[in-house]
Parts: structure tokens; sequence; C-alpha cells
């Protein structure tokens, strides 16, 4: 089969059932292109995994989905985003607007460090201008639920936020991307900076999120991609070599590049 | 697919806020810039008629003669700038030698803060030192003591540009000569020094600078003098000193002088500034705030 | 080794070189000290500490108190500040938040502003002598106390050499100072401080308020006390716009007196010992805030490793 085949495929079977579709996604810094023209959907209510090896443009595709990555000095992009049918990168949209419907986890934890824990996970509600103190602690207490801290924060919310432990913190930034309730979470290699335990509380936390929310993860980590994704898009120099079924990916990939990447060929 | 309205998330007032906020900041970069642009415009059009190759070269007249210069001034303040430079670069480059090479030395620590302190000084309050100090021995207002003056007023600069360009020196520079068997006394001063001597150069064009535009100091000890200095013990004038006794006096014609002799002083220092900006910069990658 | 002795000699003769030359830096900040306080004496032993609260400065009944020149200098100082660290802020997020656009003309409005720094004081005397003080009582004072009269601050006639355009010329004067370092203090924010904030859906001015300053906020701080310490200092400028008049008055209005510019103005003419001991004193005074003022500012920068170029 034709790489063209697999892709095109793939986006006629799933364009209903895509939250998020890009088109022709092109990007990259003064004269560099990194993407150099990725079509790829993102299914609803699942995780979607992308990988690949070191600089092969994943961060960058993150980056584009939430209008990041034009923030950059000599940053460029072209070609299309499609939110729930909507292109957010048309003239009418405002970015501002594109972030909060779509949340992001970054790969060093990066709480507030003059806030406390609280502070931190009613950050982005506090900006819509919420000052309700019931509405603030349910939320709170809802996100924090979510990301499975809020058993270990529950008597010390008011404390600094740098209290907490690397995995904690971290968790704190999935709360606190999860109170402004988001339609998407993107997260940006969110384990690579913490050790195993803490992964593995992530990854649970992954699971229960996806019921409720569209995942995009980006990670190096391919068993992780396996243990946690439904889908799976491998990226290689800023295109798009394969994506399905991430059991399909693991256990029986069509290109030659995928197979030796998730078999650790390459990395 | 559903319509997605992504309009209404962000509450008008947020980004009306965003925008006022925007425009307010980039108000004050401007606004920031203004008196810089009327200063230099104000000294121009005010000074330039004054202004003429015999003005630099003769002497003052009388209030409603013609003519005129404030050559006098410029030697005074060249003199006493001279004898700054001669107190303060030995002292400053030897204290910043000596940070570079002993930071750990409790006395480096202590003397750089002392530094520190004495950069920001009020220059007012050094002049009254060296009035308390070199006036009151000698007996009159001199040359001498504004040239004191200004020197105790450059060392903190003249040294923290040499500590600054020493300790960029790289290590293995310093490595290289010592392993060579050079000694290390050698090696500060031949070696490390002129790799340093961008920074250590421009340090002394800022500080000459600094000292060539203080008024307040010199009130107290060099005093003023419309003529030539002949005896570093008499009075003498300069020409931060000559703006400030024309500008306040009630004589039209004199303001005019006094613009004038601004806009040379303004013309020295902007060149002088930049020309270090950029000679920095290109030299020895520091950049000099 | 094989050193000869020599060699070993010609080390620490450097090294004692130039340890004299750091000793000198520190001698000299304490002989100025002692220098100022041995030449107030006579003036300290007539008017003790009461020298600092009294108000009365009359030359020809030898009656001499600081009062009107510590509050002049506290109020241009404050008017400075109120003004300046505004605009510095201002200027610093400009330089850092429009960097990505165009670097190269940030990077020029950058030199222009520190630019303002090489021009020497006694220019903006002048300046402010001819310029600005007519400026701002016609287009400033005068309406504001047309209007605003009622307030104490607005209150009296506007006659332009007055605290208020005193303190204008400060607050231009301080903005290279006080912009550079909150310059630094904004640029060591980390970038993924702004991108959290950014990815809540904040605005451009939310993430600065939000994420910059509240992490910044020391930094300014220490950007403000150097402010306030080169304002202190300053004399000629204040000289030729403030009216060398020792009043307390709350108008900003009203002609007034600093520290600085008392001993600028009258120290040629003071004749006789108590007067110029009197004004030494101030210079003592001055000698003291401002060592306080620096030695807080140097110490807040330490903290921040700030480093900023004389």
């Amino acid at each position: 089969m034709m790489k063209e085949d697999v892709i095109s495929e793939n986006i006629s079977l799933q364009v209903k059932l895509a939250k998020m579709y890009v088109v022709g996604l092109k990007a990259g810094y003064g004269k560099e292109m990194i993407l150099k023209g990725i079509d790829l959907a993102i299914r609803d209510k699942s995780i979607t995994a992308v990988m690949g090896p070191s600089g092969c443009g994943k961060t960058t595709l993150l980056r584009c989905l939430n209008r990041l990555h034009e923030l950059s000095s000599n940053a460029f992009v072209s070609g299309k985003v499609l939110l729930d049918g909507v292109d957010i990168y048309s003239k009418q949209v405002d970015p501002v607007s594109v972030r909060r419907k779509v949340g992001m986890v970054f790969q060093k934890p990066n709480p507030f460090p003059t806030m406390s824990i609280f502070e931190n996970t009613v950050a982005g509600l506090r900006l819509t201008g919420i000052k309700d103190k019931e509405k603030l602690n349910a939320a709170a207490e809802r996100s924090l639920r979510l990301a499975f801290l809020w058993d270990e924060v529950k008597d010390r919310l008011d404390r600094p936020a740098t209290s907490l432990s690397g995995g904690q913190q971290q968790r704190l930034c999935i709360a606190r991307a999860l109170a402004i309730e988001p339609e998407v979470i993107l997260m940006d290699e969110p384990c690579s900076a913490l050790d195993p335990v803490a992964t593995a509380k992530i990854e649970e936390a992954m699971f229960a999120l996806k019921k409720q929310y569209t995942i995009v993860l980006v990670t190096h980590n391919s068993q992780q991609a396996a243990r946690v994704s439904d889908y799976t898009a491998f990226l290689y120099m800023g295109e798009l070599i394969e994506y399905g079924q991430t059991k399909q990916i693991f256990e029986n990939p069509s290109n030659e590049l995928t197979e030796r990447y998730v078999t650790g060929k390459f990395g | 697919m559903q319509e997605y309205t992504f309009g209404k998330i962000t509450s008008r007032s947020r980004i009306l806020k965003n925008r006022i906020m925007n425009i307010l900041i980039t108000l004050s970069a401007l606004l920031a810039l203004t008196p810089l642009i009327l200063i230099i415009a104000d000294a121009v059009i005010q000074g330039l008629p004054a202004l003429s190759l015999s003005f630099l070269f003769s002497t003052p007249v009388p209030v409603g003669y013609q003519g005129g210069g404030i050559a006098p001034m410029i030697q005074g303040s060249a003199i006493m700038v001279a004898i700054a430079s001669l107190i303060s670069i030995p002292i400053g480059v030897a204290a910043g030698i000596f940070f570079s090479e002993w930071p750990e030395s409790r006395i480096s620590a202590l003397s750089s803060f002392s530094n520190d302190v004495l950069a920001e000084f009020p220059t007012m309050v050094i002049g009254i030192f060296a009035y308390a100090t070199v006036v009151l021995a000698t007996g009159t207002f001199s040359a001498l003591a504004g040239g004191i003056a200004l020197g105790i007023i450059m060392i903190p600069v003249v040294a923290r540009t040499a500590e600054e360009s020493m300790k960029a020196v790289p290590n293995s520079v310093k490595e290289a000569s010592l392993a060579l068997g050079i000694p290390r006394w050698k090696t500060v001063i031949y070696v490390v020094m002129s790799t340093a001597k961008g920074g250590l150069v421009t340090g002394i064009i800022l500080s000459i600078a600094r000292a060539a535009g203080e008024t307040a100091p010199l009130i107290l000890t060099a005093g003023f003098s419309n003529s030539f200095v002949s005896n570093l013990l008499n009075p003498a004038g300069s020409i931060p000193y000559l703006i400030y006794y024309y500008g306040i006096s009630p004589y039209s014609s004199w303001h005019a002088i006094a613009w004038a002799a601004a806009l040379i002083l303004i013309a020295i220092m902007l060149s002088l500034s930049l020309a270090v900006r950029l000679f920095a910069k290109v030299r020895t990658g520091l950049e000099v705030a | 080794m094989f050193r000869s002795g020599n060699k070993i000699d010609k080390d620490s003769i450097v090294k004692v070189i130039a340890s004299a030359a750091a000793l000198s830096v520190i001698a000299i900040l304490l002989a100025i000290g002692y220098e100022l306080y041995t030449n107030s004496l006579p003036s300290i032993s007539k008017f003790g500490l009461s020298f600092l609260w009294t108000s009365n400065w009359d030359v020809s009944k030898g009656e001499f108190g600081a009062l009107p020149f510590i509050y002049g200098t506290l109020l241009t100082s404050g008017i400075a500040l109120l003004i300046g660290l505004p605009i510095s802020v201002g200027v610093a997020l400009f330089l850092t938040e429009e960097v990505k656009r165009s670097g190269r003309l940030s990077q020029s409005i950058g030199t222009f502003v520190e630019l303002l720094a090489a021009i020497p004081s006694v220019i903006y005397g002048l300046w402010g002598l001819f310029f600005l003080s007519p400026f701002l009582k016609n287009y400033v004072e005068i309406p504001l106390n047309r209007y605003l009269g009622f307030i104490p601050f607005f209150s009296g006639t506007p006659f332009g050499l007055d605290f208020f355009t005193a303190g204008v010329i400060l607050a231009i004067m301080i903005i290279p100072t006080v912009s550079a370092i909150s310059r630094e203090a904004i640029r060591a924010v980390p970038n993924n401080q702004r991108e959290a904030m950014l990815s809540l859906g904040a605005t451009k001015w939310e993430v600065i308020s939000k994420a910059v300053f509240p992490y910044a906020r020391s930094g300014i701080f220490a950007a403000a006390i150097l402010g306030l310490a080169r304002a202190v200092g300053e004399t000629m400028a204040v000289t030729m716009v403030i009216g060398n008049v020792p009043s307390i008055s709350l108008s900003l209005f009203s002609g007034g007196y600093t520290l600085a510019a008392v001993i600028a103005n009258q120290f040629t003419e003071a004749t006789g010992k108590l007067y110029i001991s009197s004004l030494i004193e101030i210079g003592l005074v001055l000698f003291l805030i401002a060592l306080v003022v620096n030695v807080i500012a140097r110490a807040l920068l330490q903290r921040h490793q700030i480093v900023i170029r004389v």
C-alpha cells in the first residue's frame, strides 16, 4: 500500500469522528521547515499518541494545535487545523479562545511559584472573571480529583505549589489545565522529567481522562505510546509516515520506517 | 460539522483591557524617548547659532560684547579629567584585578560592595569630601581639587569594568599561560589584561564621559574661572560649570552660550556612549548596558 | 620548586598592590563619612539631633535646620518614582515583549533609552529651566490648579520652578536605570511560565500581569530602590528647577529645596564656621540617606544576581 493511500483512507473513514483535523500543516522557523505538510485526524474522546525520533517535529505539531508555535520569533505556519470543523487559524478566530478550548501540559512541570496549590488550579477560571468561592472550590476539587491529586493535597490547598514533588506538580498542572474545561488536552512529553512511579500515576489519570476529553500525547517513549494510546501517529523528519490504531501500528506496521522505530532500531 | 463559535469565550472587557494596556506599553516607550529628542533638539536649535569655530578657541567676553568663546573651560575640563584619569585608572584597574583574581577574599567582597555603593553615590557628597580635604588643606579652590573629586567618581566605573572584562577572559587562556611557565603575576598583567584590553578601554572611556559631565563636585572644588589654567592650584573653569553658571544668569546672550556649550557636551557624550557600545560589542562580546 | 625567590616576591607584590587598591576603595568610602562628620561637628554640637526636624533656615540668625531639605529630597524622589516607575516598567515590557517581532527595532529603542543616561545632569537642568518648567506650568500645573485645586497637592499658585517640575525631571533621569534592571527581572522569568498562562487562555496583558509580574516582582522592586538612590543624589537638574526656597508645603506647585540643591546653591556664598558646617552636616545627612538606600538596593540586586553595569 502506498503511504498516501493509508492516510487518505483513514481520513475519509474518520472524518465524522474527528475532533481535530490537521490539513496540509507546514510550520517552522525562519528558513527551516520543520513540518512539511501534515494531514492528520484526531479522534474524539481518545488518546492519540504522536511519536517519532528527536527533531521529527512532534512538539512543533502539538504547539500548532493550540497556536503556541506562532508566538516564537521567526515562526511561520500554514495550512489548516480544524476544531469541530472550524479552522483555528482563520482570521475570525481569536487565538486566546483557541487556547481556552485546547489546553496544554508541558514537558517540565510549570506551576506558578507565587501561587498556592488552590490558586494554581483555579488560575484559568479566575481569568474568566469567576470569583464565586463555591464555584472555584468545586472546580478545584473536581479537577484535582480528575488528575488523581486530590487526596494528596486536599488538606494543604493553601500551601505553595512549589512544596509538591515533581510528579505532584505535573498532576497539578494537569488539574490546572482541566479546571477551565477544555475540549482537547495536549500533552508534551508530560512524563519525561518524572520517575516511573510518578509516570504511572499520570498514565492512570490519562486513562480516566480520555473518557471525557480528547488527548494528544507527544512522547519519545514508544512503550508509553503503546500502553496508553488508542491511535498513534508516527512522524519522521517532518512528515507523517503512518497513522492508525495503536494496536495495528505496533503489531503490524505497514511502513518499514515505522517498524524499525517501534522495534527500537532507532529512536 | 457543528458550527463553532469561538467568539464569546474571551469577554469583551478582557479584550479591551488587553488592547489598552498594550497601547500604554508602547506609549511609555515613546514617552521615554521624547525627552531625549526634545533635549537634543533644543540644544541644536538654541545652541547652534552661537556655535562657531572661534567659539571653541576664544576666551569669554563680558556681557553685551560679541564673539568670545569657551576655550578656557574646554581646557579646564580636559585638565581636570586628565588628573582624574591619572588617579582613577591605576587604582581602578588594580582594584579590578584584585576583584577578578582573588574573588574569594573577604577584602574583595567588602571592597566590591563599597565600590558599587560609591558608583551610585551623590557626587555632591564626593565634592564635599574633596573640599574638606584638598581645598581646606591648600586654602583655595583648585583644578587639583576638582581633578581629585572627579577621580574618586571615576574609580568605581573603571574598577567595575576592569573586573568584568578580566573575568570574561576564558580560563583556558590563563591556564595556557601558566602551563607555559609564565608566572602568575605576568599572566595577570600581560596575558589577561591584553585579552581584556577592549573591555578595559571602553570602561575607561565610559568613566571619562561620566566625569566630564559632572558639575556638582566642581562647585565645591574647582570653583570657576574665566581664564586658562596656568596653575593647578588655582580655580579652573569647566564646561559643565559654565553651562550652570551662564544658564541661571539673567542674560539671554549667556543662555545662548550655555546652550552652545551644552550642544558640545552632548555631542561628546553621545558619540562616546555610542562608540563605546558598538566597540564593546564587536570587540569583546560584552554588552555594555 | 624551581622558582627563584624573586618570582614568588613578584606574585605577592602584585597581590599587595592590587589589594591596596581594593582597600583604598573601602577607605575612600569610610574617609568620606569621616570627613563629613568631623567637618559638621560645629553644627552637630550646636543643634544636636534636632537639626533633623527643625525647619528654620535663617542665615542671619545662625539658626539652621535640615527639615525642609529632607522633605524636599523625599518628596521629589517620591514623585520621581511615582511617575518614573510605571514608565520604566512599560519600557522594559515593550523591549522584552516586542523583541520577538522586530529584534533590531527594539534594540535601537533600547539603546536610545540608555542614551538618556548619557546626558549630564546640568543639561537636564538647562532644558528643565527653559523648556520643561514653563511647559509644565502652562499645560499641567495651571489646569490641575484650576480644576483640582481643592486637593492640597494641587493648591497654591503654580510657579513652574517647584517640587513638581523637579520630580518630573528626576523621573526622566531615573528611567534608564529602572528600566534596565526591570528588563533583567522580566527577562529572568522563564518562558514556560508565560506559556503556562497562555495555555489557560490568557491575553497578552494577562500573561504579563498574572505570570510575569508576580515572578519579577522583587526584581522590579529592587529596580525602584535603585532609582530612588539615584534620585536622592541628583543635584544640578534639581537645583535649576526647584526654586531653591526652603519651604515645607503640601502643594507640589510650591518652590522647594533638596539636600543636594542647597549645598550646590549656598556653599560658595557661605561664610562663617556655623553656616559652612551646617551645610556640610546636610551633606552628612545626604550621605547617610544615600548610603542606606544604596546598600538596600545592592543587597536586593545581589539576591537576584542581577549585574548592572555602572
